[in-house]
């Protein structure tokens, strides 16, 4: 029986029925709606918010969660819808993870059923879009010496400070801001059109071009405390939202590098060049099959990691080991298919330099590759050497 | 109004078909199999007659097929329609299409109530015998309208419209009755998450041969005997030399060797 390169292991077997129609269905919608758009996006810099709505109606935001008008899927089936929405572009992920993993879950996790009952149906329903607001001007790696305050006036906080790289911030209805307070890390649901709170876009990016990126400002800014997540306390709150939104990127990943593999192996099978097609060459085959490999490694780890997440045994350096293996799986697979690809690689008609660029923020977000290095090394040696 | 639609499992048209060992069947492991696209037509064609309006007080889907094609049905289900029917015997099992839909018809007659009206696919993409639609109307003795692009209903009247070279035609037929469904007819929706996890609570019901009395009685009228692969395309020839010559050889080339002309 023939093999699939994508699929070498044949781990479709270990997924659910369930898990199988979802990722199917998700796959479909992508090759129909995405596929077709997304290099014109990338290219003139466009989020394609069109999708929202279709994104919405599928059931693709907080599609873990149980109520709220959700779907209740669990993990692997999440994991499974990112990585068919990165095979379409890693900005497009982008928004869903931000959507459920970052700011979805925060309010399920720390909110009040008040909160909760507020936003979390509009979110799945795509009426309300979150931003995350963690990462500030002055760095991103050690979130511990945030800047941005909030203080304490009678029922009121008034919060300080800036915000950078925050995916969805210019579109974003609602923003989950993280903050030092006098009691420790924080978080508040500052809405948009609060006084004080303003966001601006990066542009000139080379990475993400289909994807929203923004700086947050807020200036004397006052936030009621009922829009303060009353149960986040400390900086393991805005971290266990990361490793939810890590855990999608280990899974997205795959999707990138499948869609560069499977480019480089059209092509390098139809190019005719020395009197036979590329495939026929050792060099090539060599560099195809190391592709296989690497993707075959991350699928084992991340089917692994999704069951250990659903029996409620996940450990988040475990998330971090994937996370780097996945990311640098995938950057190593499009550049390789990109140079695969020949001059024709550099076009925006292909994908592996769309994927190649998107991959450079996401080694880099959630997480540079040094610190989820960093994570695996303090939970070996119990020293934290950052 | 009650609604039943026929759907069937093929191949994904993107996948790469191979023939299995026993050379009268297609290799089906790791094969991405997914609901006929015309079919899919049938079912959401159902789903927004109710939405826009009309009495629709059940849409059931109805296949014949292994276990693997539950799947469909739960799409389905997922899609919105209300319960599932899966003819489901490996005795059963055939490529002959006047044969399955004899079957079809036998467990469609044995449903507590009839369907006023009878929605498939033109065609499935896998065999594109196309034979379904027609033998089963026949044997239900219903009129039948093939390759439907769009439909009204005013009580029990049914003006369906099709295409014909360079026009469009308009039949007019009344309920009950059985339609074919061709692309243009209307666009189907993706089901949603939410949506196809409550599928797995709507009921599907599985019927075996021995559900259905006299099933026995129905034979195969024809068989399928061998599967090839259809034979390599030969090599381009490139003809040379001065254009009158060329054309020369040519001609020479298309009646002698061609012999096309």
């Amino acid at each position: 029986m023939a093999l699939e390169a994508t699929d070498f292991y044949r781990l479709q077997s270990s997924l659910n029925s369930d898990e199988r129609q979802i990722q199917e269905l998700v796959g479909r919608w992508v090759d129909e709606r995405v596929l077709p758009i997304i290099a014109d996006c990338f290219e003139a810099g466009r989020f394609p918010r069109d999708l929202v709505p279709e994104m919405a109606e599928m059931g693709l935001f907080g599609p873990t969660i149980q109520g709220y008008g959700c779907a209740g899927l669990n993990n692997v089936a999440y994991g499974l819808i990112m990585q068919e929405l990165e095979r379409g572009d890693s900005g497009v992920r982008s928004f869903a993870s931000v959507q459920s993993g970052l700011c979805m879950y925060p309010i399920l996790s720390y909110g009040s059923e008040e909160q909760r009952n507020r936003y979390l149906p509009k979110m799945a329903k795509g009426e309300l879009i979150g931003c995350f607001g963690l990462t500030e001007p002055d760095g991103g790696s050690d979130p511990g010496n945030m800047k941005t305050r909030a203080v304490q006036d009678g029922d009121k906080w008034i919060l300080d400070g800036a915000k950078m790289w925050i995916t969805n911030g210019d579109i974003a209805d609602v923003a989950v801001v993280w903050a030092t307070t006098s009691e420790g890390i924080m978080g508040f649901l500052v809405d948009r059109g609060t006084n004080g709170f303003t966001t601006r876009e990066i542009k000139h990016k080379f990475s993400l071009r289909a994807s929203i990126t923004s700086e947050l400002f807020f200036e004397r800014c006052i936030i009621p405390d009922s829009q303060r997540l009353p149960t986040a306390r400390g900086l393991g709150a805005p971290l266990s939202c990361l490793t939810q939104a890590r855990y999608g990127i280990c899974w997205g990943a795959i999707g990138a590098a499948i869609a560069c593999y499977r480019e480089a192996f059209q092509f390098t099978s139809l190019r005719q060049l020395f009197g036979a097609p590329l495939t026929h060459k050792q060099a090539v085959q060599i560099r195809l099959a190391d592709m296989v490999r690497q993707i075959t490694l991350a699928q084992l780890m991340v089917l692994q990691l999704g069951r250990l997440k659903d029996a409620g045994e996940m450990h988040h350096a475990q998330v971090s080991l994937a996370k780097w293996n996945n990311c640098r799986m995938a950057l190593d697979i499009a550049r390789d298919a990109r140079d695969l690809l020949g001059a024709g690689g550099i076009v925006a008609e292909c994908c592996p330099i769309r994927h190649a660029l998107n991959l450079e923020s996401v080694i880099t977000y959630e997480g540079t590759e040094t610190i989820h290095q960093l994570i695996v090394g303090r939970e070996l040696t119990g020293v934290s050497a950052f | 109004m009650r609604i039943l639609t026929i759907v069937k499992q093929v191949p994904d048209s993107n996948a790469t078909i191979k023939i299995a060992a026993s050379g009268t069947a297609i290799e089906t492991a790791g094969l991405k199999l997914v609901m006929n696209p015309f079919d899919e037509f049938a079912v959401e064609q159902a789903i927004q007659l109710r939405e826009k309006g009309q009495p629709v007080e059940e849409i059931v889907a109805l296949t014949i097929g292994d276990d693997k094609a539950a799947e469909i049905l739960r799409t389905a289900l997922a899609m919105g329609a209300d319960r599932a029917l899966h003819v489901c015997d490996p005795t059963l099992l055939s490529h002959d299409e006047v044969y399955l839909a004899e079957i079809l018809a036998l467990a469609i007659q044995k449903q507590p109530q009839p369907f006023d009206l009878i929605l498939t696919g033109k065609q499935a993409i896998d065999m594109d015998a196309g034979e379904i639609g027609p033998a089963l109307a026949e044997f239900l003795n219903r009129p039948h309208v093939g390759a439907v692009v769009g439909l009204e209903i005013s009580g029990k009247q049914l003006k369906a419209r099709r295409r014909v070279e360079g026009a469009e035609e308009y039949m007019e037929v009344e309920l009950p009755a059985l339609l074919t469904c061709e692309k243009g007819l209307c666009e189907p929706r993706y089901p949603s998450l939410p949506n196809l996890m409550k599928a797995k609570k709507k009921p599907l019901d599985t019927l075996k041969a021995a559900d259905l009395p006299g099933v026995e009685k129905i034979s195969r009228r024809s068989e399928l005997v061998a599967m090839q692969p259809p034979a390599a395309r030969k090599g381009c020839k490139f003809v040379e030399g001065e254009p009158a010559q060329m054309a020369k050889e040519l001609v020479r080339l298309l009646r002698e060797e061609a012999k096309v002309v």
